[in-house]
């Protein structure tokens, strides 16, 4: 018997909820923090002079100093350090050296891009990736699993940047299905007014369906190659969740009992694999958020990925910075969000 | 079964719906442009001096001289200035503003503005203010060394400059006439508009910019008051696409009309394509071996003459560097004034092997560092080889392009392979880093001269012809200066020219009078028209 729950039972419940809030944003904070740390150390003991990319390599001696002192690089990494977490704490990311713009919208440009891809991706790897596992994992050994198996394996060894190109050779030069580098058309580029930063959003919102249809002709392939990449990790993961699950002792009893073998696996085994396999989506998700610079080399794409690399490789601190924090950030948040889940699957964290 | 059939007519119905925009052809009066763009830092004149930004100002700015785009052999012409006079002592140059030309703004192109333009270019002091304070122009004095009156400007220099020096140096895009009246109403503070200018223009030329999101694309529109006639392009569009098959792929599906970065391996597969072709233009950079003289073994003269018939000119630029360079062997550039087009070396290795003997050198080993560039490492393997057969190791690190530039303004690179690229029209752009380092001690810091950071002590007879060659007033005079500079260079100095870039582009077959500029200049699109 268990008693109702009396107004203090209530207000501790609260203070416990305040509490797990206050610690995950202490959390955040803390990751960013150390991020930060680590990610400005690098930059500043980088073999990489950042000045000489912004006065080139014609400057005088004189302009050249000029520019290293305007730049605050003649103070000493603390103090430098904490002028850039003040000037950040205000919203100033300051300026981006490789593109002369500030970080704040370059990122506004860039990110709504990246996001666009890797959702597209993620979907694509959600939705073909999740069913191959299950069934691969409910035959084992059978045709669907070997499938599988090669996808895979092709998947986890074929580079890239060779399949892109395949890709675009086959799809938009030989067969042209779809369009090419770019994310839109010569004629429909500036066409949509900018809402989201993401074309396929945006031209919905503005009803236009044909700049849609040109939109998605060339986010589909490089989309399906990402999706392509972590459909070959996410099926992997849920093939072996699966056959943790159906070895286990309920499956065993649920089959004797005579239950059909499609609600054995969908209604028994893959509702308790939907936890592990959240966290697996979401990771995949913020691993093509940060990881799919080829991908976007190749097909042009003007993304995330690709800014923090180029910054990176110019001695561009405060943009690498900048791309630092909004990576960190979705990956924190795809955290929560995957905590969050857990509790409304997991019955037992009710 | 059901199933089935509706993933199947769901395929289909994709299919459709994405096939008809495949094929989308550039509009007529578009010219669409794959370039990588990625290089933009600025696109104030005062301060862009990436080859982006350039070709971005070349076509939104003009300037008091420029080139004629379907001429750039006939040198600098008249443009916002329709005629210049020299003063009798060679002291200043007044040019006379043409009339009845506007900026995109619609305010008038007036003496004023040239002169604020290029004391403004002195006083921001950003990298390419060289151009101009050669001629003797400080922050401090340069309001009354340029002066305007209501038709002309003034320049007064500190010297008797070469007039087609001065002349050469107004083409640059430092000196690009900028609308003192827009740029000022969106100053901030003391910058004379410089934030603004950043990412905004305010010029007169052949195209407004319309729109640019760096690492992705910029869009000029058609100025249709341009004082020599509006362009027959209204847009350009030009696309940042970095990876060359992909540009190739988008040319030869036709949704591009220029390629501007294809890979020696794309430029011969859009050679046989269809409709498409290529055009080769000789560019102003020069890929050359820099010697460092603090290195013993290199810095003997017997080295250094060896050095020259150890590389393999005409194999190298045909099967390492696939026609993208030509072998060149004098510091101007072809289509320079006084470039001298001699090559008296060619690849020989007994000869050089007779020459190190002679001079008691059967052995040695170098370590040098190359750029991670395929390019420079082709080079430097094939250097590795034939100095190999004279008895030399050559060791090569690699590092990027950033960390090499460092190390080389240190003067740590003992066997340098790299480009260089002229800063301004005039041969002394190259004469005087090359061929000019009047102080070569450590505490001179002079990292902007080649002959500095290779620590090569120039000769004094050629650190004064080419201070010389920057005041003779007769141009064909003047011209037969550098010749003569180059030939002793050639003979005698430890930094090597080898070869001369040629850029190819690739366009459709409807493209014509496409120029990149060759040496002297940007792009320009004002002259380019579409056929059927």
């Amino acid at each position: 018997m268990i008693p109702p729950p009396t107004p203090s039972d209530r207000a501790a419940a609260r203070r416990r909820r305040f509490r797990s809030i206050g610690g995950t944003i202490l959390s955040l904070v803390l990751t960013l923090f150390g991020l930060l740390l680590v990610t400005f150390i690098i930059g500043r003991v980088m073999p990489i002079d950042p000045v000489l990319k912004v006065v080139g390599d014609r400057a005088t001696q004189a302009q050249y100093d000029a520019a290293y002192v305007a730049m605050g690089l003649d103070q000493p990494l603390y103090i430098q350090f904490y002028r850039y977490i003040t000037d950040v704490l205000t919203g100033d990311f300051g300026r981006s050296i490789s593109t002369g713009q500030l970080v704040v919208d370059d990122i506004r440009r860039v990110f709504p891009a990246t996001v666009e891809l890797a959702t597209l991706g993620t979907l694509i790897g959600v939705l073909v990736g999740v069913p191959l596992g299950v069934i691969a994992a409910a035959r084992r050994g059978g045709i669907v699993d070997q499938i599988a198996r090669v996808v895979a394996l092709i998947g986890y060894s074929m580079p890239i940047f060779w399949l892109g190109l395949m890709g675009l050779l086959i799809f938009y030069g030989i067969l042209g299905w779809v369009g090419g580098p770019g994310r839109q058309g010569i004629i429909y580029d500036g066409m949509v007014p900018n809402v989201t930063g993401m074309i396929l959003a945006d031209s919905l919102l503005a009803g236009d369906w044909d700049a849609f249809r040109d939109a998605f002709s060339h986010i589909i392939l490089p989309a399906s190659l990402l999706g392509y990449f972590s459909l070959a990790y996410i099926s992997r993961m849920t093939r072996s969740f699966m056959l943790e699950q159906l070895s286990a002792e309920y499956v065993t009893t649920a089959r004797v009992k005579g239950m059909s073998e499609r609600r054995v696996i969908w209604g028994h085994a893959f509702r308790n694999i939907a936890i592990p396999l959240v966290t697996v989506i979401a990771l995949s998700f913020g691993s093509l958020l940060e990881g799919s610079v080829l991908t976007e080399i190749i097909f042009s794409w003007p993304g995330l990925g690709q800014y923090i690399t180029k910054a990176l490789l110019a001695g561009d601190m405060n943009a690498v910075l900048g791309g630092t924090v909004v990576i960190g950030v979705c990956f924190v948040l795809l955290n929560l969000f995957s905590d969050l889940l857990y509790r409304v699957l997991d019955p037992r964290s009710k | 079964m059901r199933h089935l059939l509706t993933t199947r007519a769901i395929l289909l119905a994709s299919v459709l719906a994405i096939a008809p925009a495949a094929y989308a052809e550039t509009p007529a009066d578009t010219l669409v442009v794959a370039h990588a763009i990625d290089d933009i830092i600025s696109l104030d004149p005062a301060q862009a001096f990436e080859f982006a930004g350039n070709d971005v100002n070349q076509n939104v700015y003009d300037r008091l001289v420029d080139f004629d785009p379907m001429d750039l052999d006939k040198g600098f012409q008249p443009s916002l200035a329709e005629s210049w006079e020299v003063s009798a002592d060679g002291m200043s140059i007044t040019l006379k503003m043409r009339d009845g030309v506007t900026f995109h703004s619609g305010n008038p192109v007036r003496a004023e503005d040239a002169a604020w333009s290029l004391q403004r270019a002195v006083k921001l002091n950003q990298t390419p203010a060289f151009i101009l304070t050669q001629f003797g122009f400080t922050p401090e004095n340069v309001d009354e060394k340029i002066t305007f009156d209501d038709t002309s400007v003034t320049l007064h220099m500190d010297k008797p400059y070469a007039p087609t020096f001065v002349l050469n140096c107004l083409t640059a895009n430092v000196a690009s006439v900028i609308d003192k009246e827009t740029a000022m109403a969106n100053a901030e503070g003391e910058d004379y508009g410089h934030a603004w200018l950043n990412t905004n223009e305010a010029g007169s030329g052949p195209y407004t910019l319309s729109a640019w999101r760096p690492n992705e694309a910029l869009q000029l529109a058609a100025y249709e008051d341009y004082f020599a006639g509006a362009p027959a392009m209204k847009r350009v569009v030009v696309r940042n696409v970095p990876e060359s098959s992909a540009q190739r792929l988008l040319l030869e599906q036709g949704d591009i009309d220029v390629a501007r970065n294809l890979s020696p391996t794309d430029v011969e597969g859009v050679a046989s394509a269809e409709g498409v072709k290529v055009q080769d233009e000789p560019r102003g950079r020069i890929m050359y071996l820099g010697l460092n003289q603090k290195d013993e073994l290199l810095s003997n003269p017997a080295m250094i003459e060896a050095m020259k018939y150890l590389v393999d000119y005409e194999g190298i630029a045909g099967t390492l560097l696939k026609g993208t360079f030509v072998p060149h062997q004098s510091f101007l550039p072809k289509g320079y004034l006084g470039a001298l087009e001699d090559m008296p070396y060619s690849y020989d290795t007994a000869k050089a092997k007779q020459i190190l003997t002679d001079a008691g050198i059967t052995s040695g080993e170098i370590t040098t560092n190359v750029r991670d560039l395929r390019e420079y490492v082709d080079v430097a393997q094939a250097l590795q080889a034939s100095l190999a057969e004279v008895g030399i190791t050559m060791n090569i690190q690699q590092s990027t392009g950033a960390q090499t530039l460092d190390a080389y303004r240190a003067r740590e690179i003992p066997v340098f392979i790299g480009e260089w690229g002229p800063d301004y029209s005039d041969p002394n752009t190259n004469a005087a880093t090359f061929a000019y380092n009047p102080d070569n001690s450590d505490e001179a810091k002079a990292t902007g001269l080649l002959a500095w950071r290779n620590a090569y002590a120039v000769p004094d007879n050629m650190n004064k012809e080419t201070v010389d060659a920057t005041l003779e007033q007769d141009a064909q005079k003047r011209a037969d200066m550098y010749i003569e500079l180059q030939k002793q260079y050639q003979a005698e100095a430890p930094i090597i020219p080898m070869f001369q870039r040629i850029e190819a582009t690739g366009m459709q077959d409807n493209i014509e009078n496409w120029n990149s500029g060759r040496s002297v200049a940007s792009v320009m699109y004002r002259q380019v028209t579409k056929g059927e």
